[in-house]
This record gives C-alpha cells, structure tokens and sequence, in this order.
C-alpha cells in the first residue's frame, strides 16, 4: 500500500481518527506520519528519566480520558508541582509533594525498590529524637512478645518496665511539644 | 589556601595512602543525599531560595574544620572557568550535573580532597566522602558524622515512614549511594565480568564502567554500587555491597594467578608493550592509553614491573582525561592536541619513577 499523503513512499503506519464520532482510518509512510504531525517524536534521545516517568505510568485508565485526569490532578501546595508532571519528570518538587502525592507513591516506591516502601534507615540526630523512641518502643514491644512466647517471664518483666518507662517518656515530650 | 591545589594534582591527598584490599579496589565511596525541608528542591525553586541555600552553607560551614578534616573549601561553580569545572569533574569532586546548574550551584571540599559537599545538585545537599582501598563501613561512619555535623544547623526533609526526602524517588530512604571503584583486568580479560554482572544486578547492585561510553569499562575499571535506597539500613546495604566485593575480589586474585600460571610469557608480553607504549609513544588516544595503563598496573601488583608506584593507576587515568589536559596545557586544545600532550605527560611521569 502507498502513502496516502505523498503517494510515493510505501505506507508503514496504520492510523485510526475519530472526528465527531466518525471513524476513518489512514495509512502513511513514516516520513509524512512525522511532517504532518501523525506522531511526535522526541527530541532528545530517550534517558533514564524517560525511561523512569514511563515505569510510573502505570494507571491506564487515566491516560485514557485525559479531561477526566486533568480535573483531578493533585497539586502540592507547597511547589505547586501537579501529580502529572511528577509523572512526567519523574522527580519530586519538594518535601510536601510526599504527602500530596502519598496516596499514589506506594507502587511507585515498590516498582523503584524491590517492594519496599518503609524507611529502616538513619533518622536525624537532632530532630529525629520521637521518631528514635517510637522505634525503639516498636522493638521493645516485638522482644516482650518473644519472650513471653519463650515462657521467659523474668526477663519479659524486665523489658515492660522499659516500654512503660519509654511510653511515658514519650507522653511527657509530647505534651511538652503542644505547650 | 587557593583553588590551584585542587587543580594541579591529578592525584587527591587522600589517594596517596594504601587501603585494604588496594591492589583491586581503587577507593570506597559513600554518598547521602539530604534537602532542606522548608524549601523547594533545585529542579524547581527559584533562584533566590536556591541562593538562600548557597548563602546559609558557605555562612556556616565554609573554611571550618570538623574532626580530621580541615578547611573546608567553599567554591561556587559560576566562578569556574568550564575547563576548571571539567577537571573536578574528572577528579569526582563533582557531579557533571553539578556543572550543569552553574547559577546557585557550589561545593565545599576538605582541604584533603576526602569530603566534597555540593549544595544545590539535584537535591540540596550531596555529601560525599572517598576511602582508599576497600573500606565502606569506615567511609559510613564518617559520613554519617559529617551528615550529623551538617544537621546540627538544617532542619533536614525527613520523614519517619519514608526516609530522607530526596528530589529522585530512587534515592528516597536512606539517600545513600555507596559505590567501590575496582581495577578487574584478570576478570575482563577472561570475559569473566560480562557472565558475572547480571548475577550481579539481580541482587539490586549496578556494575558499571566508570570511563567510557556504553557496556565499554576503560581501563578495566568499574563502579559497583547499590541500587535499592529503602528497606534497608546503610549499615545492610554496605554489608551485601561489601560481600558482593570481597566475591569479586578473589575472583580477580584466582584470575590473576591462573594466567600468570597458564601463560607467563604472554602476559609479560603483553604487559611490557604496553610499557613502552606508554614509555615512548608521541601520540596516544585515550582508549589506547587506558587499556595501557590498565596492563602496566597489573604489571605492578603481580610484580612484574619493579620501582613503580601502584598509585599510577590512579594518577594516570584522571591526568589523561581531556579537562586535566587542558587545564594544564592552560588553553582548549582539539583532540589531535590533546593526544600528543597525552602522550608527553605520561611519558613524563613514567621517567619520573626511574
């Protein structure tokens, strides 16, 4: 089949357009397909951050109906980086987007990090403090379960003094952060 | 103290000094990646936040001194002429994206070229710290008390489910990227590294060339570095790096020997002409130069070649790069210039061993 644009090349491309509800369909050679605007092509080879956005494009469904999409996007408040370019540029604007975005980053952290979705790092020296006791009242309370399991009450003892210690530890800073 | 000293060694002091494991691994890196919490990130603040930021850090932390490491050196990219940019580039004292946003962009570099700090990279704070040999555990201590040192004065974008907030989700967690630079020639030689990579990759580590495009290792050198940044601490993420390393390691010594077993004169061949090349060659491109370098280092650590200092490597391969050349010839030079003072420089060092 020949082109239908230039009638010279031979046709590699099959479109289908829909204009006011009537389907016509059209063949061209990928020559006319990029003059006359079939398809774009980007202008730069295509990087990793390509390749990254692509990997967050995961929800067909809005790709689909881009009007639909359009009027739900989230905008972070802080950057006013909108939910699609974050998907376009595959990078975050600032620390509120985490949160604007929140609902939306699990499977995009799991795709990214071999399904990991929870920080078991570092925490700040300084300002990370709650955060250090809350962590280290979740392992408190995971050893008191195993050794209640173990029948080692002495020991268990020992260890719900230190989460009672630690619980009150953690009421006392806080009611000192709210006054 | 001035910039020239950054400039004119094509050897950092830290490179000097020998580290474990240093006839295989080059040096031990360990990067964090940290933002400020109140302030958009660099892709997308405006100019003044991002000046904020590059004001605040040279206030407080320029020409200071922490622990073993001395005044720190601050330097804003827009001062640098582009050939300056490209030798701290090829030095790793600085991303090639760093160079990229030169307005509010800067480092500050300890006076031993072990701590480079960017401000205003991709994220607002790159810490980075090299070790000699293998000694990823250590480089994280330190780094960890520079990060320390940075967060007594910012209030860093953190989050306790999350992490450390960074501009890339795939640095989120932890924000850490610790890599090992390895000369493996035994391990290219043999094709060895090409079946062992996708092994590799699969437990969330990257190997890499460090020099040169594409699959090409110039010089046989290559980046190993973790991939994954969430679920799991730095000290595990160091720990599964540093085992997939010690693996690579006696996979090169076995190499290594297996050769020098099998075939003892080809390989002193081999190693000799790549000697002289370098010895007496008037013009050299950099791809025969690396693959030069390579072959007379290995020449070295199985004892072949006597009286030369391992630290060749090292030296060699950032003073042939096309930024140190041109910054030492002090003018643009085109690459058929370049090749021949290539060719000069190295035969100058080489004299100087003798």
């Amino acid at each position: 089949m020949e082109c239908q644009e230039c009638h010279k090349r031979p046709a590699t491309l099959h479109f289908t357009q829909v204009i006011n509800g009537k389907k016509s369909e059209i063949s061209v050679c990928d020559v006319c397909a990029k003059e006359k605007g079939y398809v774009t092509y980007p202008e730069e080879a295509y990087s990793l951050h390509n390749l990254l956005s692509g990997l967050f494009n995961f929800d067909t469904s809005k790709i689909e109906n881009p009007a639909l999409h359009k009027m739900k996007d989230l905008q972070c408040p802080q950057c006013k980086m909108t939910f699609s370019q974050f998907k376009q540029v595959g990078k975050f604007g600032c620390a509120t987007c985490y949160e604007t975005f929140s609902d939306k980053l699990d499977p995009i952290l799991r795709r990214v990090h071999a399904g990991n979705t929870k920080h078991f790092g570092k925490i700040p020296k300084r300002t990370g403090n709650d955060i250090q006791m809350k962590r280290q009242l979740y392992q408190f309370k995971s050893q008191l379960q195993q050794l209640i399991e173990q029948e080692e009450f002495e020991e268990a003892a020992k260890v719900r003094d230190q989460i009672k210690e630690l619980e009150a530890n953690i009421r006392n800073k806080e009611a000192g952060d709210q006054a | 103290m001035t910039l020239e000293h950054f400039m004119d060694d094509a050897i950092s002091p830290w490179m000097r000094e020998e580290g474990p494991s240093s006839d295989i691994v080059m040096s031990s890196r360990i990067r964090l990646a940290r933002n400020i919490a109140s302030i958009p990130y660099p892709i997308i603040a405006e100019e003044e936040k991002l000046a904020e930021v590059r004001h605040f850090i040279e206030k407080e932390y320029a020409n200071k001194s922490f622990n073993s490491y001395h005044n720190f050196e601050f330097i804003p990219i827009k001062e640098l002429t582009a050939i300056e940019q490209r030798v701290l580039v090829e030095k790793h004292l600085i991303s090639p994206n760093l160079a990229k946003h030169t307005n509010e962009s800067a480092v500050i570099i300890s006076e031993n070229e072990q701590v480079s700090i960017m401000v205003n990279e991709e994220d607002h704070l790159r810490i980075q710290l090299y070790f000699p040999g293998l000694q990823l555990r250590h480089a994280l201590e330190k780094a960890f008390e520079i990060d320390d040192w940075l967060e007594e004065k910012v209030n860093y974008a953190f989050d306790e489910k999350k992490g450390y907030l960074t501009t890339c989700p795939t640095n989120v967690g932890t924000g850490m990227r610790a890599s090992v630079m390895m000369h493996l020639p035994a391990l290219a030689l043999t094709g060895q590294i090409n079946r062992m990579m996708p092994a590799i990759n699969q437990l969330g580590l990257v190997v890499r060339g460090i020099y040169g495009e594409g699959s090409e290792a110039l010089g046989n050198i290559f980046q190993i570095s973790n991939q994954i940044t969430l679920g799991k601490s730095e000290q595990d993420i160091v720990g599964d790096l540093e085992s997939v390393v010690k693996q690579l390691i006696d996979h090169e010594r076995n190499a290594r020997e297996l050769i020098m077993k099998e075939s003892t004169t080809a390989l002193e061949d081999r190693i000799f002409r790549s000697y002289g090349v370098l010895a007496y060659s008037r013009i050299i491109e950099s791809k025969e130069a690396s693959s030069c370098i390579s072959n007379v280092r290995l020449g070295i650590d199985l004892g072949i070649i006597k009286d030369t200092s391992r630290n060749i490597l090292n030296e060699l391969m950032i003073l042939i790069q096309p930024g140190f050349l041109q910054h030492y010839a002090n003018k643009t030079l085109t690459p058929g210039d370049r090749d021949v003072l290539r060719a000069s420089l190295i035969r100058e060092r080489l004299k100087l061993e003798n």
